[in-house]
């Protein structure tokens, strides 16, 4: 093996599905064959040039890639440090980096024959991605969420079932993203012939956490060639925000051989990450187990038995990360950091007001730690931060968060 | 030999099929599985499988998921559930006892600690449900190298492809899920069982019980007849939440081995 390949970060996982001691395939055997017969069509459509073609047309016509890169100048001139660059995927169709994904998910199950789709979903932008693409090519789509998110995110249930979704409210567990995808699995494992399970992060069995991160990747490669266009070099600091990490890993991927690039992950600080648990911040506050078909760091007991985070925002409400973060943060090529609900809401409004960007709550958390670092930073330090995903979600959240009333207001 | 070998040879012997019962550790309460454990053994029942509460039980239909919700609200742990197989243990030498479950409570403890105790306490013989062929060195040879039985599950997906990975590496017996489904789900079909037992004995040369979807005593003889035995959880499990009371469900257990036997 040459030396540039035995040094690079970006050769993993292994024929096991491993990154380090992390990820692999942790599933009944009912489901093995699917995730089998899915990693071999996923490897024929990786060096298949009809794939991408298709994918890079939808990309440009249906998605709007590629998504700008916008220097962020007032708020650089207002934290008075570092020099800040947003990645605004946030202008995607739907409104967030899943969709990325989710065409290329779609493109197989319709490469594979599958008729049915299914999905689960936490702040609903993955299911309204999933439900999109699947309106787009005419197949049936059953998106599974949490009960507790379908209250708190209501206008993303609405946005599935105009898009002919199906949305099944799960009560089981706390109603939460992860019963969400335990559902989906029961799903998966009850309709093995038809059905397509499309993951929306870097989460469970191999090839997931490969395919989704592939995927989404694009964000980083556009990142890497905008960065270069504009000043003519790659950034010094990446950082993205972090719930099961699919926009964070696609932005770090294309970056993780060039060694000047300091890479941070933000994971969700909720109310503070200390042993009460209310917080979502996997590497920060959790251990390695093993949940959902893959080995990573999660929110448990001493017995092992799965806790239940807390996060402002629904989509970074998951009690695990996707192994390749996992391993990037034992071999130290990232560094994951975390962020509470009060700081991520003045970065919410910071942004509306520096910016004009009303950004998700999601990358919120990661801009919050822009604003921490930035300030103490050189002027020609580059930081290129994920804008994963646009606030219009999240709006009844922040009002009720500032004591705003929606329904009164004249 | 362990006692989940010895109990088939014997059957066997006999003419016997075997009928293995499911009951969830811990629901729901201590006392009142321990006291149903107890019972089983006089029930009818060849083989106790004893459900390990997870939060997360993703091949499980609702009627699991809430026995271990039930569990481990009143307090179950792994280690009471090790307790509960040592305290059995000690009455009875002979019943086997296979632990059913998710990985993560066992990975948690650590797997060497868990095998030393398992065995310590009892234990026969292991089912995880999330733990493949293709993870077979995280527990599955550690396991066997203990001396433990590693079960394994086969399903109508497993097709001849993926049959000698299943059956390379495991022991006991081979527990044949007969629907694609999560527990407690369609009724077992006889009919469509047979041809796959067969097919599973040849490559494993293990004795094949199946389970999934059998809730009458006339489901049991149905689908013993047409292998080495049957499994009922969910039927059991359901009479445990409605809070029957523990001769009713024990009652229930003893028509539902009487059905397996005559088979």
């Amino acid at each position: 093996m040459p030396e540039d390949l035995i040094n690079s970060f970006m050769t993993g996982p292994d024929e096991a599905g491993r990154f380090g001691k992390f990820g692999g395939r942790f599933v009944s055997e009912t489901l093995m064959p699917l995730i089998l017969d899915l990693e071999a069509e996923y490897e024929k459509a990786k060096t298949d040039e009809t794939f991408w073609a298709e994918m890079d047309d939808l990309w440009a016509h249906y998605v709007g890639r590629p998504s700008p890169m916008y220097f962020a100048d007032r708020l650089t001139a207002y934290l008075g440090g570092a020099k800040i660059y947003m990645k605004r995927d946030e202008l995607n169709h739907t409104g967030a980096h899943k969709i990325n994904n989710v065409l290329g998910q779609i493109i197989l199950a319709r490469r594979m024959g599958k008729t049915r789709i299914i999905a689960e979903t936490g702040a609903g932008q993955h299911g309204v991605a999933t439900a999109t693409v699947c309106a787009k090519f005419g197949l049936k789509c059953i998106v599974y969420m949490g009960a507790h998110d379908v209250e708190r995110q209501a206008p993303n249930v609405f946005r599935m079932r105009l898009l002919g979704a199906e949305v099944v409210p799960v009560t089981s567990g706390r109603g939460t993203l992860k019963d969400a995808m335990n559902d989906a699995l029961r799903d998966w494992v009850t309709n093995v012939h038809d059905t397509f399970y499309c993951i929306g992060t870097v989460a469970g069995p191999h090839p997931y956490p490969a395919m989704v991160r592939d995927f989404q990747s694009i964000i980083g490669k556009e990142a890497k060639a905008q960065m270069l266009d504009r000043e003519g070099r790659l950034p010094d600091t990446l950082i993205a925000a972090i719930g099961g990490g699919s926009n964070a890993m696609g932005l770090f991927y294309p970056f993780l051989d060039d060694a000047d690039v300091g890479i941070i992950g933000v994971e969700a600080g909720g109310k503070g990450v200390n042993d009460k648990m209310e917080h979502c911040a996997s590497l920060n506050g959790g251990r390695p187990g093993v949940l959902h078909g893959n080995r990573t760091y999660l929110l448990q007991d001493d017995d092992g038995q799965i806790l239940e985070g807390h996060s402002i925002s629904a989509g970074l409400d998951y009690p695990g990360i996707g192994p390749e973060h996992a391993w990037l943060n034992d071999i130290g090529r990232a560094q994951y950091v975390s962020v509470t609900d009060v700081e991520a809401l003045e970065a919410f409004q910071l942004c509306c007001a520096q910016e004009g960007i009303i950004p998700a709550l999601e990358p919120s958390h990661a801009l919050a730690h822009v604003t921490k670092i930035a300030p103490d930073l050189p002027a020609d330090h580059i930081i290129c931060m994920n804008m994963c995903g646009r606030g219009d979600k999240d709006i009844f959240t922040v009002a009720r968060a500032l004591g705003f009333d929606m329904e009164g207001a004249p | 030999m362990t006692r989940i070998d010895t109990k088939f040879a014997a059957l066997q012997a006999e003419g016997k099929k075997a009928f293995v019962a499911y009951i969830m550790a811990g629901d729901p309460d201590y006392d009142t599985s321990l006291e149903v454990m107890k019972g089983l053994p006089e029930a009818g029942v060849d083989i106790i499988e004893l459900g390990l509460p997870f939060t997360d039980p993703m091949a499980d239909g609702p009627t699991i998921q809430l026995a271990g919700q039930r569990a481990l609200e009143a307090g179950q742990t792994l280690q009471k559930t090790l307790d509960m197989a040592r305290t059995f243990r000690a009455e009875d030498n002979e019943t086997p006892i296979v632990m059913m479950g998710y990985y993560n409570p066992i990975y948690s403890r650590g797997v060497d600690r868990f095998l030393d105790e398992a065995k310590e306490a009892g234990i026969d013989g292991l089912i995880i449900v999330d733990l493949p062929p293709e993870e077979d060195s995280e527990l599955c040879l550690p396991a066997q190298a203990a001396g433990l039985n590693f079960i394994r599950l086969a399903t109508p997906t497993t097709d001849d492809r993926r049959l000698p990975a299943v059956a390379r590496n495991t022991s006991g017996f081979v527990y044949y899920v007969s629907i694609t489904g999560i527990t407690g789900a369609a009724n077992a079909v006889a009919g469509d069982v047979g041809p796959e037992v067969a097919r599973i004995k040849a490559a494993s040369g293990l004795p094949v019980v199946v389970g999934f979807g059998i809730k009458t005593p006339e489901n049991a003889r149905d689908i013993a007849a047409t292998a080495d035995g049957a499994v009922v959880g969910s039927a059991i499990v359901e009479r445990i939440g409605r809070g029957d009371a523990v001769e009713d469900i024990l009652g229930f257990i003893k028509s539902l081995a009487d059905g397996a036997h005559a088979a």
